[in-house]
């Protein structure tokens, strides 16, 4: 819970991780460049005073997450999203027995979400079908960009993906977050693209699609998406952090999402331990759009709580202290959500 | 892998008399290569680590934001240097390396011998990256084209959002974002007559909804301008201390 000026925030923080990127758990050169690559997003785009050692990034454990998300960060509930990365790392990327645990032994704080890949056919359905009880899940984290012996990366129009999403539609794993990442095959086309998510999107109206980064670096690519489909949704991770660096393009981002997806279906994200949420979210509770990007409507504090924690909360059924919540915005399904609908049939191919 | 720019600069400076130097020869036809995504020189960038000439040989080493950038794109920029060095009418032995990618060894192997994007990527490669590059293409037209059209809003207040659909290359202004325009729709295929309408997709066709369109546009423009964005702070931030390569003879040329 986070409180200002008498306005009380509810928290969730939709993506958060539990990695292992020291030496001993390096598979090879790929595990230091991942890492190294994470801490140079977290150089470049954290406050000085909020950078850490690169000592402490390599291993942060639980106790820290604890005090970092909950005792400090004003979080109510985070949701482990892991990265695998097996091929970069011995015992994976994201410590799923040590995260699975944490969320164990705090239920009403944690919700650990699994991970799963087409590539591993039919042993990996009975994986999936084994993960979902052991853990029980009700969302996922896919990395499309996961290195898995030859092949370098995978789309969800590949057969293998959509039964996949067959059996977690079968057991109620509704939320799939999705992260594009740079490697896929074939190498022709932009890797970046989420055209294949509109596809599956459709074919299964009744899951969830949360495309982290909001798309980015595509994030037009996204917004074009989303705003054509009701169950597409925008996670704010790695967005986040320009409200420091370069608070005009998040404005811009805000603004973007707010027209072509609405209010109600953008969730914030720290992407612990990325970044940390305690300075993320007291800057966006203060954050306005500036006065001369007349294109955008100014920020609401409605939309800021939804933001913040509502419109996770709703997805996972998290409850929400009533007094806190605030309804749906009455939003058409489709199209661009604010400030006004338009009519995309009339302006397809455009 | 590592050097420093600066040496290596130097121990060429007396290399080639003549009213360039064949280091600043390299050096503008690398200007000429461009990081698709980004619509950017890649010398604008900061991308080029070192050029080091002796004779006819030149050797260039390219560094990017991360580790984990695009493989394609990567290879799409390394090859597209080595093209532009070797058209140079007096290299003879161009060589053109990827430093501190994950995927340098398979680029850098593949550039040396010539093997092509297919040679090089084997099984990760199907045709060719010309759909990559015409996508970013068309990309970069957009976003050149709500440049102009935001700038030519903002200029005069009086006009509606839904009367943009009318305005003309003639009704641009002459600046920096109309040449820019203007080179964007050359690239497309798209004509620069003074007549023809500015706020039209790639194939020269208008929308038939014109806010709807300015607004995709923009989504369009804000992306890249804001990828160029990060890719730079990321640059810094992984380089830190080491500047990027750019001619002495330039440099003293600035000084003065």
């Amino acid at each position: 819970m986070y409180t200002k000026d008498g306005e009380k925030y509810f928290i969730v923080d939709a993506h958060v991780a539990l990695w292992d990127a020291r030496p001993e758990n390096q598979r090879n050169i790929h595990g230091k460049q991942f890492i190294d690559c994470f801490y140079d997003y977290h150089r470049n785009l954290s406050p000085e005073e909020e950078v850490w050692p690169y000592e402490d990034y390599l291993y942060q454990g639980s106790e820290r997450l604890m005090h970092d998300l909950f005792e400090i960060g004003y979080v109510d509930h985070a949701i482990f999203q892991p990265a695998h990365l097996g091929e970069f790392y011995n015992n994976g990327f994201g410590q799923t027995e040590e995260a699975f645990q944490l969320a164990k032994a705090n239920p009403d704080r944690l919700t650990y979400n699994h991970h799963w890949d087409p590539r591993n056919g039919e042993a990996g359905l009975e994986q999936l079908r084994a993960d979902a009880e052991a853990y029980g899940l009700k969302g996922v984290k896919l990395y499309t960009a996961e290195w898995h012996g030859e092949s370098r990366g995978w789309k969800f129009d590949d057969p293998w993906a959509h039964r996949y999403l067959e059996v977690c539609q079968e057991l109620g794993i509704t939320n799939i977050h999705v992260h594009k990442g740079p490697t896929i095959r074939p190498l022709d086309r932009d890797a970046f693209d989420v055209a294949d998510i509109d596809h599956i999107a459709t074919d299964f109206p009744e899951l969830n699609f949360v495309i982290e980064h909001v798309g980015l670096p595509r994030l037009e690519d996204f917004c074009w998406i989303a705003t054509q489909e009701p169950n597409v949704h925008g996670g704010l991770a790695v967005a986040m952090p320009f409200i420091h660096t370069r608070p005009r393009y998040f404005a811009q981002i805000l603004g973007e999402l707010i027209y072509w997806i609405g209010e109600d279906r953008i969730q914030f994200s720290s992407d612990y331990a990325i970044w940390t949420p305690k300075w993320l979210i007291e800057r966006f509770v203060d954050f306005q759009i500036p006065e001369d990007m007349t294109e955008y409507a100014p920020l609401t504090t409605d939309q800021k709580k939804k933001i913040l924690g509502l419109n996770a909360a709703r997805m996972y059924d998290i409850p929400v202290p009533a007094e806190l919540d605030i309804l749906p915005a009455p939003e058409t399904l489709v199209g661009p959500r604010q400030p006004e609908a338009a009519d995309l049939g009339a302006t397809a191919g455009v | 892998m590592a050097r420093s720019a600066a040496t290596v600069a130097e121990g060429t400076r007396s290399d080639t008399p003549g009213p360039r130097s064949r280091e600043e020869q390299v050096y503008a036809a690398l200007g000429s290569v461009v990081d698709p995504e980004l619509d950017e020189p890649v010398t604008d960038l900061g991308f080029v680590r070192s050029v080091a000439v002796r004779g006819v040989l030149v050797e260039v080493h390219l560094r990017l934001p991360t580790s984990f950038c695009s493989p394609n794109f990567a290879y799409l920029m390394a090859s597209d240097a080595k093209d532009a060095l070797v058209a140079l009418p007096w290299t003879d032995r161009v060589v053109v390396e990827l430093d501190d990618h994950h995927d340098s060894d398979l680029i850098n192997a593949g550039l040396a011998a010539d093997a092509g994007y297919r040679g090089t990527f084997r099984h990760e490669a199907e045709e060719s990256l010309d759909q990559l590059r015409e996508t970013f293409r068309i990309k970069a037209h957009t976003a050149a084209m709500e440049r102009c059209l935001t700038g030519l809003l903002r200029a005069r207040p009086d006009l509606a959002e839904e009367s943009l659909g009318e305005v003309t290359l003639g009704d641009l202004p002459d600046d920096e974002h109309t040449a820019a325009l203007l080179r964007r729709r050359t690239a497309v295929g798209l004509p620069a007559r003074a007549e023809a309408r500015v706020l039209v997709d790639h194939r020269g066709r208008p929308p038939a909804d014109v806010p709807l369109a300015l607004r995709r546009a923009r989504s369009t423009r804000i992306s890249i301008d804001g990828n160029a964005h990060f890719c730079r702070g990321l640059l810094a931030t992984r380089y830190g201390e080491e500047p990027a390569f750019i001619p002495l003879t330039t440099l003293t040329k600035e000084n003065r």
